[in-house]
């Protein structure tokens, strides 16, 4: 291969629990997914129809976008370009509300991933799915799949059922960092809650684009809970965030840190440089001002070159032609963003499968 | 720490001929006591007040969920010497800020008694129209200087447009009020009565951070703290940007001007960015809009600049404001509240004197009519 070029976000997508997972599921779930018809459960985050959800000429006949391995191959390397790919599935385990089924469910999608994905092609790589509604049952999943390196990162909702910095996360985030997996948080939400502080929105527009604040409200809740400063080698993944909320963002935390930060005496420094050392994010989408110079500007405000990940976010529709890679970066971070930032990022990355 | 600054004024603070006689788009009156209300409340309402107080969708009675990081969210030197909370008592408030920046009209933001909120309507009808009469006795008729909102419960919308209704006839108010965190979000057809009517009168309508809409805080939970809390007061401006936008509220009521209220404007560039990368992939979700949403931002809403983003940078400070536009901002000083913005250090980056004016003075005049 020519060029290597990592790409953090891909989706294959899952079609069923009574068809794609079945061979997976043990008897007893066989069983209650069949007589009881538990299925469909694509999230209410990504209608498999919208145009989001699948660009239009990366939509197999028939079937979900991402469903077809010898059409995600063509357009995530032939196309895009990628010489690895990491897989993030988004079939809805994670916002099921039984634990035990959720965590049957996370075991099928990893067994299938594992067995009809990665050993299928050795460019492919993939996130734990994990049940966070119960994180004794997470932890068991980390440990069961950890053995296999082709496993890179975990996988859980941008909103799930409380926010991530909780003290009852953490002995995920003791295995996260054990097995050198970062914790990859992609947009997507459990509708525990309404997507924002305002309540539940009319359309899918206003959704995703509060989605942003939900990854905001997530970093907020590791930092101020003390998750860094117990785990300090954990790094976080955003994964469809968005990005150029991030100056603003980071502003804003750390002046709200300054003043308020007698309550929580454990965070030691800025939230900026803790996010820094920390987050890193997916570039699909970007959200790009419209010029050159706000492009640079932006980069240049958010103050690290390390932070940012090649990402093509296959088979969503968030940009047009064979480059994924949003306009006017500069070329200092295109360099990093595609092997060495990722590599970093994703210790269990080795190239050579 | 004591619980009470008693900072002097200073000299120069009292003296300063400031070169600009200011806006101040965001200053918290409040209640001296609850009995200030009495003579605008009926017997029956005061009695409720005092028998089942008020009914929030939050845990206590007595303060906020939230502990914040100063008794009651004041600057520890706002405290009046005659007594009562900061904010109560007018000849302090002339003496520590009106006075001393020159403080040309200032506008009342009231959270005392938070009546977006009241879950008992009836209760919040007769509250709100109290509150609304105490603004003009205790601080507008008694300084020319201090401006006041109509104040309504946006979830009882019929309550709210016979209180508008009464309160324009007046002439005295200069916009209508509602809370961003209201039990739906505020592009929803609901709310647009008032968004009808306020168009009408050619009142803006100002929306302050705060309030008990009943959902998280954030869109992953509650959180645990006030740093966390604190913050997403500027997430809930964006969602209701994005609300207000995506609905189509700028397209159906086109002479309506919408004035953010202390929900600062670092977050502003970004949020139009996302809105208008995103709307091809969902244009056809939203038929009703016929422009690109930032295009709808840049020419119906308003920002007051408090509490003011701080990047080590004054550049990128720069590079933030000409991206949202020096058109949009109002100057705001959130007192006496704890992260109040002095106005004559509050942009930590050079501005030319046609932009100081506009930030801190003619663009509030052109919106509020002053």
């Amino acid at each position: 291969m020519a060029v290597t070029r990592i790409d953090c976000d891909i989706h294959p997508a899952v079609g069923g629990t009574r068809t794609t997972l079945l061979p997976y599921l043990d008897d007893h779930w066989k069983e209650q997914v069949v007589s009881r018809a538990i299925d469909g459960l694509d999230l209410t985050s990504y209608p498999p129809n919208m145009p989001l959800s699948g660009r239009p000429d990366w939509r197999p006949k028939g079937g979900k976008p991402g469903s077809d391995l010898g059409m995600v191959q063509k357009g995530a390397f032939d196309q895009l370009g990628a010489s690895h790919a990491i897989c993030n599935v988004l079939y809805g385990a994670q916002a099921v509300y039984d634990p035990y089924m959720a965590s049957a469910f996370c075991k099928a999608i990893n067994d299938w991933i594992a067995a009809e994905w990665l050993s299928a092609d050795s460019r492919l790589r993939a996130s734990i799915v994990v049940p966070m509604q119960a994180p004794d049952l997470a932890v068991e999943e980390i440990e069961r799949r950890a053995g296999d390196s082709r496993f890179v990162s975990i996988l859980v909702l941008a909103q799930g059922e409380t926010l991530l910095g909780r003290r009852h996360f953490w002995p995920v985030y003791q295995a996260a960092e054990k097995y050198q997996l970062p914790l990859a948080i992609h947009a997507g939400s459990a509708y525990r809650f309404a997507p924002s502080s305002i309540g539940w929105p009319s359309h899918r527009y206003e959704y995703y684009f509060v989605e942003a604040q939900a990854f905001q409200a997530q970093i907020l809740s590791l930092i101020y809970e003390g998750v860094f400063g117990k785990f300090p080698n954990l790094k976080v993944v955003l994964m469809e965030s968005g990005v150029t909320w991030l100056p603003a963002f980071m502003w804003r935390a750390n002046k709200t840190w300054r003043g308020v930060r007698v309550e929580v005496p454990w965070v030691e420094r800025e939230p900026a440089s803790i996010i820094r050392d920390h987050i890193r994010v997916t570039m699909q989408p970007f959200d790009a001002p419209p010029d050159r110079t706000g492009v640079e500007d932006v980069v240049d405000q958010i103050g690290s070159d390390k932070m940012f990940l090649f990402a093509s976010d296959y088979p969503h529709w968030q940009f047009d032609g064979d480059d994924a890679i949003p306009p006017h970066l500069p070329q200092h971070i295109v360099s990093r963003m595609c092997v060495d930032n990722p590599l970093e990022t994703f210790p269990r990355l080795k190239l050579a499968a | 720490m004591s619980d009470v600054i008693d900072r002097p004024i200073l000299e120069k603070e009292a003296t300063a001929a400031t070169r600009l006689r200011i806006v101040d788009c965001d200053i918290h009156p409040s209640l001296h006591s609850r009995a200030d209300l009495n003579e605008f409340l009926p017997k029956r309402w005061q009695e409720h007040l005092k028998t089942y107080g008020d009914h929030l969708r939050t845990p206590y009675i007595g303060t906020t969920p939230y502990p914040r990081s100063s008794p009651i969210i004041c600057r520890r030197d706002a405290w009046p010497p005659t007594g009562g909370p900061p904010g109560s008592d007018l000849a302090f408030m002339r003496k520590q800020h009106l006075d001393p920046y020159d403080v040309e009209f200032g506008i009342l933001q009231v959270l005392d008694l938070f009546i977006f909120s009241q879950q008992n309507l009836e209760f919040g009808a007769a509250i709100q129209r109290a509150i609304n009469e105490w603004q003009l006795a205790f601080w507008a008729h008694r300084d020319p200087r201090l401006r006041a909102s109509i104040l309504v419960g946006q979830d009882d919308t019929v309550a709210a447009l016979a209180e508008i209704d009464r309160c324009a006839r007046t002439g005295e108010y200069i916009q209508i009020n509602i809370s961003p965190r209201a039990n739906e979000p505020l592009g929803r057809r609901r709310y647009w009565p008032i968004y009808e009517r306020a168009q009408e009168l050619g009142l803006p309508l100002g929306i302050h951070v705060g309030g008990y809409g009943g959902h998280a805080p954030t869109g992953g939970g509650w959180p645990s703290y006030y740093c966390e809390e604190h913050q997403s007061n500027a997430h809930t401006m964006a969602a209701q940007l994005a609300s207000l936008v995506i609905e189509g509220v700028p397209e159906r009521f086109p002479a309506l001007k919408i004035v953010f209220i202390e929900g600062g404007f670092g977050w502003i560039a970004s949020a139009m960015w996302r809105m208008d990368q995103h709307f091809a992939r969902f244009r056809s979700e939203v038929p009703h809009l016929k422009r690109r949403p930032s295009e709808y931002v840049k020419e119906h809403f308003w920002f007051t600049t408090q509490p003011i983003d701080e990047p080590d940078e004054a550049k990128h400070l720069r590079q933030l404001i000409e991206w949202v536009g020096i058109e949009r901002l109002l100057f705001s000083s959130d007192y006496p509240h704890w992260d109040y913005d002095d106005a004559r250090f509050a942009f930590k980056t050079p501005l030319t004197e046609v932009e100081r004016k506009k930030i801190f003075s003619t663009n509030a005049r052109a919106v509020y009519k002053l």
